[in-house]
């Protein structure tokens, strides 16, 4: 088709405004998907993934309407995938964004609105919701005309859930929405912005084609890592794979390669023909490495082998994840896995216990370090364990900090920045109303609960977003933790030495709240190298016993008795300490102990 | 064959708002129906009884709550053993009743005391009265009985340790033979635990100080605490009578029992059943010449020996563990060893004074 009837484009929406509604309502009306096939919300496929065992990510569907071809292009909607989401608005002309008709622009809108503003998409300010009793569109309307510089009269009002509205959508991406302005004649290119994993069929690529024309069974090859393969199929998705045997420039569409890991072809990569290569890829690739690490442990040590299974499925569709065995003396066999931000360890998370069915210890997530110990070269650390007692240097991650939010906050912003060793950059008012702030910050500082703090002082209006941008010098110690003398590993931290007092103080107050008594007592101490800067004691019970038991209730007391037992089955046991899990995550709640 | 039976005699004049037995207020017109039924099962079971009883035991609800003439039927009636308890709650008791009760062959009476203090009683919502439980005393010792146990709960809202050091000191003027001390264990969701919420988790946290008040006056006045929660005097202290209670300590000592009643509990030949708690239903299906519902639990071998386990150590006296087969965990008692609060001694296991506190922890620990 040629690029004047294509349109490409993705939708922004905070989450529950609307999106997948939305979604699933272009394609009954386009016909991709007939109404008696509809299942709800066509583009969340994860579950089905699952229970066919194949990948069908349906993340770039293509639709018809009115001669045009549509090609609706899926985005991941968080901070941690912004580079991701960068990708996939570079594979489109324009955006749907979308807002709650009752409950007006939201912080999660703002970022992914400005990353395609950014872009150079044209938006399409779209109200939806406006079926609902509480809905006020007018403004919602004007909020969002105002957000993005347009009149409300351009706004679209719709309701996904009825219909209503939703053809005028299809009419205006086709009016409004600019056409691809790639050169059908020069050399292939295409941009990857997503993949996924087929067990029988290897790396599927998403790719958005900028220039030229694609075949099946053409040489290809992955400009930034220069990874080469043959395209074994070429098509569309309508969500359904179809072959299309050819992608010209302007089309959105997938690419099998047969690759067998998914870390040879990475999101924002190029893909070129090998018999005419083209001479630059598409600008924008970045390597995107784990900055946060945290251990994961099954909470019963059986389920080892099902962990490590499940990751390496994982792993098929998220070349971001990164994992490797480790064994912690409290917690077991387990696995440091690293991510690329805290929302990333959280879907791998949720997914793991969801779709794997495990149950699992998260430790407390800690950034990549770099060390330099005496007589020895650099190495990066991943774990505080690995922490050397001895260092000539060390650095840590840092990152720009981006934050748009309402003038009031400012202050609020600036406090908790202070707090977190920010370094102030830029203030720039974007509107009357509207400030937008930079710090340069440590990574650590912002891995525990900076959101929760962010969102929380600002009332949830605050929309932020971060670059790392290298690493840097830190006066970092770690701080080891004593239960009943023994060194729990797990409960190791690396913190900035003026605070390393304050914090193990407040661990060790946390971890007394959370040991209950034992037959003895229990020492908690924090130490930095030999040195104990705090001490707390769980002390011993004195009484633990079944009140009274006669010939009555035997059933009941042993059962009592048994889940008694239990409770202590599913404690750690640290030398002769029983350590509830929920000791282990102490250390992620520190801060919100200090406020 | 079993040489113990407990008889349930459910009614009550009221039900007191922490109280969790299976009881049954007032239906005074029924009483001689249910001891038509109660002589109906025990007629049912007369072969799971053995020739020589050891023990009776009649608990409630308020067994002298019972309308007197139905219950001189029913005690008639009963088999005769070595060890005969009736429950009491000390307003019942009457110089005619004790009297009955002694020459019907009772002779050990557990009275319903919980506290001296009229303020506790109150809370508790018992009729009786300091000066009740003491002229029900009396009658009992002027009609010769020479076994009269003590009820006594610990952790009552409002109580105070200065309290609980009283209504010990109370109870140890009168010098009964065997003491139970409890802790008011306030079941979630019940009017009392609803109405003294906040007080109740006052108590919770005083309750170790309390048990260790009970066990240490108690010792130190010449009594055995030979159970958790129960204590006796000393032989010395009792002219070389041994005043455990026998018929409790078949429990402990995970003998076979009979229950007779509603909601009673039997356990025979690994096999233990609970009777319906309906008083209609059971006192029907008898009357119709049929067994009570009953719901029944087989008890495997690995769960006999747990409880052996779980209830011997309650005792004072060593748990033999031959014959425990692998209940035990070998490296937790070695390291409950090493604390102090298990002594394993050739084929007996025991738990030290401390680890006698500790108990129901120390068991937990302690089985596989």
């Amino acid at each position: 088709m040629t690029q004047d009837r294509i349109r490409n484009f993705s939708i922004i929406a905070h989450i529950d405004h609307g999106k997948s509604t939305l979604a699933d309502r272009i394609l009954e009306l386009t016909h991709a998907v007939s109404s008696r096939d509809m299942r709800e919300q066509v583009l969340d496929s994860m579950d089905l993934e699952r229970e066919r065992g194949i990948t069908i990510k349906a993340q770039a569907v293509r639709v018809g309407w009115k001669g045009h071809q549509l090609n609706l292009i899926d985005t991941p909607g968080h901070v941690d995938f912004t580079y991701e989401v960068s990708r996939s608005l570079q594979a489109c002309e324009g955006a749907l964004l979308v807002v709650d008709a009752a409950q007006g622009t939201q912080a999660q809108t703002l970022a992914n609105a400005y990353l395609a503003i950014e872009n150079n998409l044209e938006i399409v300010p779209v109200v939806n919701k406006i079926d609902l009793p509480q809905a006020d569109p007018d403004a919602a309307a004007a909020e969002l005309a105002d957000l993005i510089g347009d009149s409300p009269d351009h706004v679209l009002r719709i309701s996904a859930k009825t219909g209503a509205g939703v053809e005028d959508v299809l009419d205006a991406i086709v009016e409004r929405v600019p056409l691809p302005a790639g050169d059908p004649d020069a050399p292939a290119r295409a941009l990857i912005f997503d993949s996924s994993y087929d067990q029988y069929r290897g790396v599927v690529a998403f790719v958005r084609v900028v220039d030229g024309r694609f075949a099946t069974g053409e040489p290809l090859r992955a400009m930034a890592l220069g990874t080469r393969f043959e395209a074994e199929e070429l098509g569309f998705f309508s969500p359904a794979r179809s072959p299309s045997g050819t992608l010209e420039a302007g089309e959105v569409g997938y690419v099998i390669t047969g690759l067998k890991d998914v870390s040879r072809l990475r999101v924002g990569d190029t893909l070129t023909s090998e018999n005419r290569p083209a001479a630059e890829p598409v600008p924008g690739y970045k390597d995107v490495k784990p900055m946060v690490f945290a251990g994961l442990f099954p909470t019963d040590s059986d389920d080892y082998p099902e962990l490590r299974d499940a990751l390496e499925k994982l792993k098929l569709n998220d070349a971001a994840l990164f994992y490797e065995p480790e064994t912690s003396q409290a917690l077991g066999f387990g696995f440091r896995c690293g991510f690329l931000g805290l929302l990333h360890m959280e879907i791998v998370r949720e997914r793991l216990e969801r779709e794997f069915d495990l149950d699992l210890l998260v430790t407390a997530p800690n950034v990549a370090y770099r060390v330099k110990p005496p007589h020895e070269d650099w190495r990066e650390v991943h774990t505080p364990t690995d922490m050397p007692n001895e260092l000539e240097e060390v650095e840590e991650p840092y990152i720009k900090a981006s934050i748009i939010v309402p003038k009031e906050y400012v202050g609020a912003v600036m406090e908790l920045n202070n707090d977190r060793r920010g370094r102030f950059d830029h203030l720039e008012y974007l509107s009357e109303e509207r400030v937008h702030l930079t710090y340069e910050l440590p990574l650590a500082e912002i891995v525990l609960d900076y959101y929760d703090q962010l969102k929380s002082r600002t009332r949830g209006y605050a929309s932020f977003d971060y670059d790392v941008i290298g690493f840097r010098p830190g006066k970092l110690v770690r701080v080891d933790v004593l239960v009943g003398g023994e060194s729990v590993d797990a409960l190791s931290l690396i913190v900035h030495r003026d605070s390393a007092y304050d914090r193990g103080r407040a661990l060790v107050e946390r971890l007394q709240k959370e040991i209950p008594r034992q037959h003895f007592d229990v020492a908690i101490q924090a130490a930095i190298g030999a040195r104990v800067v705090a001490r707390e004691t769980v002390k011993a019970r004195r009484k633990d016993v079944l009140a009274k038991c006669y010939g009555g209730d035997i059933t009941r007391k042993r059962k009592l008795l048994e889940r008694q037992k239990a409770g202590k089955k599913r404690m750690k046991q640290v030398g002769m300490v029983e350590v509830p899990q929920e000791a282990f995550l102490a250390v992620l709640n520190l801060n919100e102990e200090k406020k | 064959m079993t040489r113990h039976l407990y008889v349930h005699l459910p009614f009550c004049a009221h039900r007191c708002g922490y109280c969790d037995f299976v009881t049954v207020v007032g239906r005074n017109p029924q009483h001689g129906a249910y001891v038509d039924a109660l002589l109906g099962e025990l007629a049912f079971e007369r072969d799971l009884l053995a020739p020589e009883l050891e023990t009776v035991f009649l608990g409630g609800g308020t067994p002298t709550f019972t309308e007197p003439h139905e219950l001189e039927r029913l005690l008639g009636a009963l088999p005769r053993a070595d060890e005969v308890t009736v429950e009491a709650n000390p307003e019942t008791v009457t110089q005619e009743l004790a009297r009955m009760l002694r020459e019907l062959g009772v002779n050990r009476v557990s009275l319903g005391v919980q506290s001296f203090r009229p303020h506790l009683l109150a809370v508790l919502e018992r009729v009786a009265q300091p000066d009740t439980v003491r002229r029900a005393y009396y009658h009992l010792r002027d009609a010769g009985f020479d076994n009269v146990s003590f009820d006594l709960i610990y952790g009552i809202p409002g109580q105070s340790p200065a309290d609980l050091d009283a209504d010990l000191a109370d109870s140890l003027e009168l010098s009964p033979e065997h003491l139970s001390c409890y802790e008011l264990e306030a079941k979630p969701g019940t009017r009392f635990t609803h109405a003294h919420g906040a007080e109740l988790a006052r108590q919770a946290d005083a309750m170790e100080s309390y048990f260790e008040a009970v066990v240490d006056s108690l010792t130190s006045a010449g009594y055995r605490w030979y159970e958790t929660a129960n204590f006796c005097r000393t032989p010395e202290r009792a002219d070389g009578r041994d005043l455990r209670s026998r018929h409790n300590l078949a429990y402990w000592l995970g003998r076979d029992y009979l229950g007779l009643g509603i909601g009673a509990v039997s356990t025979i030949d690994g096999r233990r059943w609970r009777n319906t708690p309906r008083l209609p239903t059971y006192v029907a299906e008898l009357g119709a010449g049929r067994r009570p519902p009953r719901e029944v639990e087989p008890l495997t071998v690995d769960v006999r020996r747990r409880e052996r386990v779980m209830l011997g150590l309650r005792l004072d006296e060593p748990l033999q563990v031959d014959g425990l087969g692998d209940v035990l965990d070998d490296s937790a008692l070695e390291r409950l060893q090493r604390l102090g609060l298990v002594d394993r001694t050739g084929p007996t296991l025991a738990l030290t004074a401390r680890g006698r506190m500790l108990g129901g922890g120390v068991t937990a620990d302690l089985l596989t």
